[in-house]
């Protein structure tokens, strides 16, 4: 068993998931409530990491980022250290890949709010930020639950775009679905097979525990 | 107090990492695995130093170091992939010379198939359909993939062979296809033979090293190297070390 691979998942995926999520909300919140010319295109271009295979995405970012190219190197001068084959790199990486399952979610949970309810919140005096802390926030609240525990476990079975722009590097860049590969190529299968029933475990009992959630929130709302 | 646990959470989360930055990592062709890991072993009790190794084909590693990755050493399969890294003034002058690879015909216990040295039988096994499936590495971009070409070229058979071909991105993957017993073997490393416990599994023969051109696998010591990797390029080259590798099947250059 890898503990430092598990260890460096779940860092990776606490970070994602951390700076995505709050972004999302705004973003979501921006795009339920606004119509604008070029929406369509918005929303196309944030699912677009949803059927784009993620060898794609690590593929640009390997090419757009890695030392032969200018931006790979300016960064690399400003930053002191490469974005590729580096864990910043995996963090951007999964930013990225994780657009949609952060996005969708909350963004519908926000069109579910009926206007009559902004409305209100508006006549009582509460100014954009108070309307969304006080009466938005716990409205779309198991959206963004569901974003997050999405968010957070697609992370950690992330596995193309980790292979392309990460290098395997111990401690650094192999995350626990790259060590499983790993492990399989060194024909420890045991310790390939521990490793896949943790990560089956945890799809399970999340996706478990965000119905139950859900479902818990709905029962106190009615 | 919740707050203090969340900073205690988050320091434990990034420790890891402050701390695994120090240790040099070596960049190492998938057919050394086993042999390098017991070298690395030694070091580290040898010496009380670290390192750590990622293993992959060797155009990969090549490729990943050209886009910056921040390997200190590197171990190819072959020169010319050690070599290109020198030409792109990313490692000092020359690729030095480290072992000769050897292949090796294998498959499954399962598999009841005879085995020779000069794969005498395998024309025969697919004329007759006995062969469903071939691994080797991908010839592309692993050296060992493109030596077990030569040698299916050498016997007469790639043209027959190529569509049963399984390609392992390298040829480490390439050996765990063989080992399944959804195929019927392939050509991989002889050192990835000699791995714990792989005699129970599969069945190995070296193959006859006058069937392909000799895999001169060469290293370099990249630019950025530190003194532990230093140390270690040094110790690969230890009288102990080479043991380890004969032990695993590799010959050592003259």
């Amino acid at each position: 068993m890898d503990w430092q691979a598990l260890l460096l998942s779940i860092k990776l995926s606490v970070i994602t998931t951390l700076i995505l999520t709050p972004i999302s909300i705004l973003v979501a919140r921006a795009l339920a409530f606004n119509q604008f010319r070029g929406k369509a295109w918005v929303e196309a271009l944030a699912m677009t990491p949803l059927i784009l295979p993620p060898t794609v995405i690590g593929y640009y970012l390997l090419v757009g980022f890695g030392q032969q190219s200018w931006l790979g190197q300016t960064l690399q001068t400003v930053l002191g250290t490469p974005i590729v084959f580096h864990f910043s790199g995996l963090v951007l990486a999964s930013l990225l890949v994780n657009i949609p399952f952060a996005l969708q979610p909350i963004q519908r949970a926000f069109e579910a709010i009926p206007d009559d309810v902004r409305d209100a919140a508006a006549c009582c005096g509460l100014n954009r930020w108070q309307s969304l802390w006080k009466v938005e926030i716990p409205l779309v609240w198991p959206g963004v639950l569901t974003a997050i525990v999405l968010c957070f476990s697609h992370v950690l079975g992330e596995f193309g775009v980790v292979l392309m722009i990460g290098g395997n590097i111990a401690g650094e860049t192999k995350t626990l679905s790259i060590a499983i590969y790993d492990k399989v190529q060194a024909f420890d299968f045991d310790a390939a097979g521990i490793m896949s029933l943790i990560l089956l475990i945890f799809a399970v009992c999340t996706l478990a525990f965000t119905t139950h959630l859900t479902k818990k929130i709905g029962v106190n709302r009615g | 107090m919740i707050r203090f646990r969340f900073v205690l959470f988050f320091l434990m989360l990034f420790a890891p990492t402050c701390f695994a930055q120090s240790i040099p990592t070596v960049a190492a062709a998938a057919n050394v695995r086993f042999a390098l890991d017991k070298i690395q072993q030694q070091f580290e009790q040898d010496t009380g130093k670290q390192v750590r190794i990622s293993y992959g084909s060797s155009g990969q590693l090549m490729q990943q170091i050209k886009h910056g990755a921040p390997f200190e050493i590197f171990l190819s399969a072959n020169i010319d992939y050690a070599q290109k890294i020198v030409d792109a003034k990313l490692a000092p002058p020359p690729a030095k010379i480290y072992a000769i690879g050897r292949l090796a015909i294998m498959h499954n216990k399962h598999v009841k198939l005879p085995l020779s040295n000069n794969l005498a039988y395998l024309k025969q096994e697919l004329q007759q359909g006995k062969i469903q499936r071939f691994a080797i590495a991908n010839p592309d971009h692993a050296p060992y993939g493109a030596r077990a070409k030569d040698v299916l070229q050498a016997i007469g058979v790639w043209q027959q062979i190529q569509p049963k071909l399984l390609y392992g991105e390298n040829v480490a993957q390439a050996a765990q296809f063989a080992l399944s017993n959804a195929s019927q073997g392939g050509i991989v490393a002889l050192s990835l033979t000699k791995a714990k416990g792989f005699s129970e599994k599969a069945d190995a023969v070296a193959i006859d090293a006058k069937l392909h051109p000799k895999l001169t696998q060469a290293m370099v010591l990249l630019n950025n190297a530190s003194d532990t990797a230093k140390a270690f390029y040094a110790y690969l080259q230890s009288p102990k070390a080479q043991q380890t590798l004969l032990d695993f099947g590799f010959d050592l250059p003259k």
